[in-house]
């Protein structure tokens, strides 16, 4: 139903409006914050007037944390998650929606269940796995008596270790895993017409290349979607490349904001840390206005 | 240009029978209409063809090979199907030559052959467009571009004029004709259209309920149907069935309340039988001529050059259709006079054929 009445439309506007000040009220006193300097941020009330220290409080944090090279780390883990969660998630929906083969309901189940084992609730055990990945191997190696064969025949004691701690590699690779993407690809598959596939089929074209030529061209505004919100997702990620980086080399932005964070004891520079937090939102922001425009475009590409 | 055998075909879902034991001979460049109404397997029969359904039971043959364990694309075969299917995100240049990219065939090449396919099919200033900002008889030439341009042994029709409003739908079908004419591959085209069936057939398959009825031209199936089901499935308006029962002098029609005299039809007395008439073989006579039925006039159809004319016969539906202008109202008493010879007799356990008559009527010219 679409009303139009003038206290409608006003009343409508008005709760956008202060659904808009709430949501963009933080942002602005952090970036207010961020332009004081260390006496004016730690006034109480702190002035709602921005101050004059704004590039100063900026330059001093980017030199403090040390934010180039850690924003290019994160930059480089998020961009490796979220193109490894788009492809791994078409290729399972890809698999699940167009093939038959024994299994695949129990398959489908399999993923559908970790959507309730986040990184979180299994990280004792993934940080073990990343640790030595060949880990469980080891175990079923010990298990099954094959180690101890080993040993026996040959004398070489089995000990497999291949850990990825302090790596890009380590970093990615957990958090790639994905059931909700492979359930995005897995509608998205669905409301491809069957006719299209059996066009397909009929020009000669075979699975991977109907999965190459026509599937992925069509997925695009999925793909977009997909890896602009996995490439947030991963870029605000705190536990996991916390737990994993001892090495300051391989630290991402997020984790290193918290050198900027004042101890206790330490100046309360909370200026400096909101300049940091600012820079640190800058490239997701980024990323979604680039990827707005696409989805735009997509979006009229398609409308009829 | 192929022939294709099809023998005791049959297809199952799991423990659903849907096509049982079809059998058919397609000669190499015949233009083979399926006609039958939906849910009849007449689309199954095409998939199993083109490779895209697994065949049950039987085999099929194209050229003497039988392609029951063939993939699509090796069986020669190339479909156009009801929605066009046409890749969304690619030029109808891209659409057209899909399939000689899958085949590796280089680039110059591919160019010349899809210009060639667009002159024929006059699509040449559409080649840059994209499927979506085509009109849908212009969609409906691109899948066609698609099949031809393979050269198939087979090309295969599912229903490709079914989206198309009736003026396009009347133009695309002439231009299928011509293009069979011009290409001369063996098509199979399916339908529930009669209209387009009659029209496009070399030869006509009427299917139903996963059974073939009937094969024949359009004019042996029009005007000698083997079944019950087919007479009253082509032509419209649909064929006239009275219920009835033989008698010593003739026939006793709709429980036993008209008497309707014919000479020896040759069959049992008292077996029940469905009679038939085409409505374009009913004449219309003044009420109480001896010999014709009485009726009364319940509604009247102008369609310009003519007009069906549908009549009460004690509440069995009939209808006429004549070219002479009618002066009768609504209400008025009629009587229906129709020569022996236009009268299709059915059993009415079976629904098959009965011939009667055997040696007064002439064999209907074909």
């Amino acid at each position: 139903m679409v009303e139009r009445t003038p206290i409608l439309n006003f009343l409508t506007h008005l709760i956008l409006f202060v659904g808009f000040v709430f949501c963009v009220a933080p942002f602005v006193i952090v970036a207010i914050a961020a332009s004081h300097n260390l006496k004016d941020v730690n006034d109480v009330p702190m002035s709602l007037l921005p101050g004059s220290d704004f590039w100063v409080n900026i330059k001093t944090a980017w030199t403090t944390a040390d934010l180039g090279p850690k924003l290019l780390n994160s930059f480089i883990m998020a961009a490796g998650v979220a193109a490894g969660k788009v492809i791994i998630s078409a290729l399972t929906a890809f698999s699940i929606v167009y093939f038959r083969y024994p299994g695949r309901t129990l398959i489908f189940w399999l993923i559908f269940v970790t959507l309730m084992l986040p990184l979180e609730v299994r990280i004792v055990p993934t940080y073990a796995v990343v640790a030595n990945v060949l880990s469980p191997y080891q175990a079923i190696m010990d298990v099954t008596g094959l180690s101890w064969l080993i040993e026996k025949t040959s004398g070489v004691q089995v000990q497999l270790n291949l850990g990825l701690l302090n790596s890009y590699t380590g970093l990615i690779m957990p958090l790639i895993a994905t059931a909700t993407g492979t359930f995005l690809y897995r509608q998205f598959f669905l409301t491809v017409p069957d006719e299209l596939t059996e066009a397909a089929r009929m020009d000669g074209a075979g699975a991977l290349r109907f999965f190459v030529d026509v599937l992925l061209p069509l997925s695009r505004n999925n793909m977009a979607a997909l890896g602009t919100i996995m490439f947030l997702w991963a870029w605000n990620q705190y536990l996991w490349p916390l737990l994993i980086t001892t090495d300051a080399s391989h630290a991402t932005a997020v984790t290193e904001l918290k050198q900027l964070i004042p101890n206790v004891g330490g100046a309360p520079e909370w200026h400096i840390a909101m300049a940091g937090t600012l820079i640190v939102m800058l490239p997701p922001l980024i990323v979604v206005v680039l990827m707005q425009r696409w989805f735009v475009r997509g979006l009229i590409a398609t409308e009829k | 240009m192929a022939s294709i055998t099809i023998r005791d075909v049959r297809k199952s879902y799991a423990k659903m029978q849907v096509v049982h034991g079809v059998n058919l001979d397609i000669k190499s460049g015949e233009f083979v209409v399926i006609l039958g109404p939906s849910g009849c397997g007449k689309s199954t029969l095409l998939r199993m063809i083109a490779g895209l359904e697994e065949i049950s039971d039987g085999t099929i043959a194209i050229d003497g090979t039988v392609v029951n364990k063939l993939e699509p694309r090796e069986r020669g075969c190339a479909m156009v199907f009801q929605n066009y299917a046409l890749y969304p995100h690619m030029s109808v240049a891209q659409n057209i030559g899909y399939s000689l990219k899958v085949a590796g065939i280089p680039a110059a090449e591919r160019t010349r052959r899809i210009q060639a396919v667009a002159r024929i099919l006059e699509l040449e200033h559409l080649l840059d467009r994209k499927p979506m900002a085509l009109s849908g008889g212009q969609r409906q030439r691109v899948a066609m571009g698609r099949a031809m341009i393979r050269e198939p042994k087979v090309f295969l029709f599912d229903e490709p004029l079914s989206n198309l409003d009736a003026k396009l739908r009347v133009q695309m079908r002439s231009e299928i004709r011509k293009l069979h004419r011009r290409l001369s591959a063996t098509s199979v085209f399916v339908t529930h259209d009669q209209v387009e069936a009659m029209t496009l057939a070399d030869r006509l398959v009427v299917m139903n309920g996963g059974r073939v009825e009937q094969v024949g031209t359009p004019a042996e199936v029009y005007s000698r149907p083997a079944s019950r089901f087919v007479a009253t499935f082509v032509g419209a308006p649909t064929m006239n069935m009275l219920e009835g029962t033989v008698t010593l002098d003739g026939l006793s029609l709709l429980g036993d309340s008209r008497k309707l005299n014919v000479s020896r039809t040759g069959l049992p007395v008292g077996s029940k039988v469905a009679v038939g008439i085409r409505p374009e073989a009913v004449r219309m006579v003044a009420p109480g001529t001896p010999g014709a039925l009485a009726a009364t006039v319940d509604l009247i159809e102008e369609l310009g050059a003519g007009r069906v004319i549908y009549v009460d016969l004690d509440g069995a539906p009939f209808s006429i259709v004549t070219s002479e202008t009618v002066h009768s109202e609504p209400g008025s008493a009629i009587g229906l006079q129709f020569a022996e010879s236009d009268l299709h007799f059915f059993s009415s356990e079976t629904g098959g054929r009965l011939d009667v008559f055997k040696a007064s009527v002439p064999e209907p010219a074909l």
